[in-house]
């Protein structure tokens, strides 16, 4: 066995996550889907494999597996460079590995969220399930990844549901889209105007697409780009001379121009205001220079926030989650270990067996 | 045992429920945590029963509806603050509103069981034996508890307000409704208020034409003056030129306002007009 192999056996798992590994090399790492069923094929021929899944995410790339020789694991990293092309003593440096009960804690800790670069966000609950559903799908897993699997769900749903760590956005678009919610509720009322076609504009109009937003409306100094920009989002698109005498109509406005001075004045707010009742405004400044005038926050009725502001909220919400780790991490502990407990027999019992010669 | 408790003896176990409950939400909070919303609508519920077992056992003993003096009246408008609660609660599911209206109502309940001589005396006959001026007074005192859980929802669309102009919306502020529903819950609040104050209003004012000297004047001007205030908060909040804001500050004063015309109208029952004492 070359040294660049995990030394692993019985239940391991290993591979490059965000903790040690670079994006860069990430991208090189991360399993394009025409070609993965070759990698499969490849993994399902290795001798003394038993059963085993893959995580494939942006930010991991994990092979689960329990195997009854160590050569077994390193047949599957070797099998994943070859179909990666990339160097086995390359990925040895970013490779992390666990074995056994470390294993079982690890995957619970991944389901959970509380191993995510984002910490507490729970789309990694949903690729775990697909991977599992694939896993299952192609019969490569057996009793201890079943239970292992199915048990770390159950785990994470625990742990969401008894600690806060799920609570609190920690991205700035998210930040957003609950400020929005905290003044309007639900949001499948609310009119959106993206005003301007930035990168942090777009994602934070897509946030709100996605969380029910009644209408988007795009309007950016290039009527092209807004045309092109709103074809994209399916929403309609302003000229961008005509936002001042259209605000009224629009609950939320989310601002990310490149435009040197401000582009929402008071007064164009002032005169919106009058014409919306008692239904309050939400402006979302995501520009530098900053898009509206400072004296829009003294309205009332109006919520100003900028770039700032929403990122101090996703510093704070970051930071609670942070403290909610180690109260996951112990009821993690205790649920990993009563697991082991109940899997060790059927993993260690069973590679210790065919250590045999001749045993397999 | 329990049967041989007074009417007082139930109502300060509600008090202390309310107490226990405004408590432990304060608790919750300030540990950081969830607020307890299952065990506080539990400890509201019981009070209320026992709240209820009070009044009953009050209603009972003076032969009518308790409205017979300061103390009847405060225990009446937590109760009815407390009844819409209990149907609100479960069908908004407003986080917080349940803390509130158990500090509400411990304020409420608490301060009118430590004032004795709020309870010293109470006015005999005050309905000439007369169902249609109980149920006048009844709705009136209903429709208060109605307004005092507008102030409620007011007080919380103003935190909710705060919270978001001065950009704190971590902690517990973070349980408080959207501006939206505090808004809605508070307009709704307001025109079941107001039309149950009307209505007690028209029910008042049949028996009154009959004998214009049967209530004083302080009273009636007080409760028209009560009525006409919350009219022009709904008329203008309805036309949209009363913003949230100022629609809650309006609703803060006026549930106030409405609290110290209680004093009014009991005054007017101590001293009734020379023809209501004639006739009762």
């Amino acid at each position: 066995m070359s040294q660049t192999a995990p030394d692993a056996h019985g239940l391991f798992v290993f591979g490059a996550t965000h903790r040690t590994t670079p994006i860069e090399v990430r991208e090189k790492l991360s399993l394009p889907k025409p070609t993965v069923e070759q990698l499969h094929a490849a993994i399902a021929r290795i001798e003394g494999l038993r059963e085993y899944a893959v995580l494939n995410t942006c930010n991991r790339i994990e092979f689960y597996g329990v195997a009854d020789t160590p050569a077994a694991a390193a047949r599957m990293q070797e099998a994943f460079c070859q179909h990666q092309q990339f160097p086995a003593e390359e990925f040895a440096k970013y490779r992390t590995t666990h074995v056994g009960p470390a294993a079982v804690q690890h995957l619970l800790e991944v389901t959970a969220g509380i191993d995510s670069q984002l910490v507490g966000e729970t789309e990694i609950l949903g690729q775990v399930k697909d991977a599992y559903a694939a896993a299952q799908s192609r019969k490569s897993t057996g009793p201890v990844l079943n239970r292992v699997f199915q048990k770390s769900f159950q785990a994470a749903k625990h742990v969401r549901s008894s600690t806060a760590i799920t609570e609190g956005q920690i991205s700035i678009a998210n930040v957003a889209v609950e400020l929005a919610g905290n003044i309007f509720g639900k949001l499948d009322a609310t009119r959106v105007l993206l005003l301007g076609a930035g990168d942090i504009g777009e994602k934070t109009a897509k946030a709100f697409r996605s969380r029910g937003a009644a209408a988007l409306t795009v309007s950016s100094r290039s009527l092209d780009r807004a045309m092109a920009l709103a074809t994209e989002l399916g929403a309609q698109a302003l000229p961008f001379e005509h936002r001042a005498e259209h605000l009224a109509q629009f609950d939320v406005v989310v601002c990310s121009t490149s435009a040197p001075d401000a582009v929402i004045l008071t007064g164009d707010v002032q005169n919106a205001m009058r014409r919306r009742a008692s239904r309050p405004l939400f402006l979302i400044d995501l520009a530098l220079p900053r898009d509206v005038e400072a004296g829009v926050a003294r309205l009332e009725n109006v919520y100003l926030y900028n770039l700032d502001d929403l990122a101090k909220i996703a510093e704070e919400n970051r930071a609670a989650r942070e403290a909610e780790i180690a109260k996951c991490r112990q009821i993690i502990n205790e649920r990993a270990a009563a697991l082991w407990q109940h899997i060790a027999p059927q993993v260690t019992g069973e590679a210790r067996a065919t250590d045999t010669p001749g045993a397999r | 045992m329990l049967a041989n408790f007074a009417d007082r003896t139930w109502l300060w176990l509600a008090a202390e429920f309310y107490l226990v409950g405004f408590l432990l939400g304060t608790w919750s909070l300030l540990r950081g945590g969830r607020p307890l919303n299952v065990a506080m609508y539990a400890l509201i519920v019981a009070g209320y029963a026992m709240q209820l077992t009070g009044l009953y056992l009050r209603g009972m003993a003076v032969g009518g509806c308790p409205l017979g003096n300061t103390f009847e009246l405060f225990q009446f408008t937590a109760w009815s603050a407390i009844s819409l609660y209990l149907v609100i609660g479960v069908t908004f599911r407003t986080s917080l509103l349940g803390y509130f209206t158990s500090c509400l109502a411990a304020v409420l309940t608490l301060i009118s069981l430590a004032i004795p001589a709020w309870d010293s005396s109470r006015s005999s006959g005050l309905f000439g034996n007369n169902p249609w001026i109980e149920f006048h007074a009844a709705l009136a005192l209903f429709s208060y508890g109605v307004f005092g859980l507008l102030a409620l929802t007011a007080l919380m669309l103003q935190l909710r307000n705060y919270s978001l102009k001065n950009k704190r919306v971590g902690g517990w502020f973070s349980f408080l409704p959207s501006l939206y529903d505090l808004d809605l819950i508070s307009v709704r609040l307001l025109v079941f208020g107001v039309m149950l104050l009307s209505g007690s209003l028209v029910v008042g004012s049949v028996h009154w034409v009959q004998n214009t000297e049967s209530v004083h004047w302080p009273k009636l001007l007080t409760t028209v003056t009560v009525w006409l205030c919350y009219t022009i908060a709904l008329a203008l909040r309805l036309r949209g030129q009363l913003g949230a804001r100022r629609f809650a500050w309006t609703a803060l004063i006026l549930f106030a306002l409405a609290l110290l015309s209680l004093g009014v109208i009991d005054a007017n029952r101590r001293h009734p007009a020379p023809a209501a004492l004639h006739r009762t």
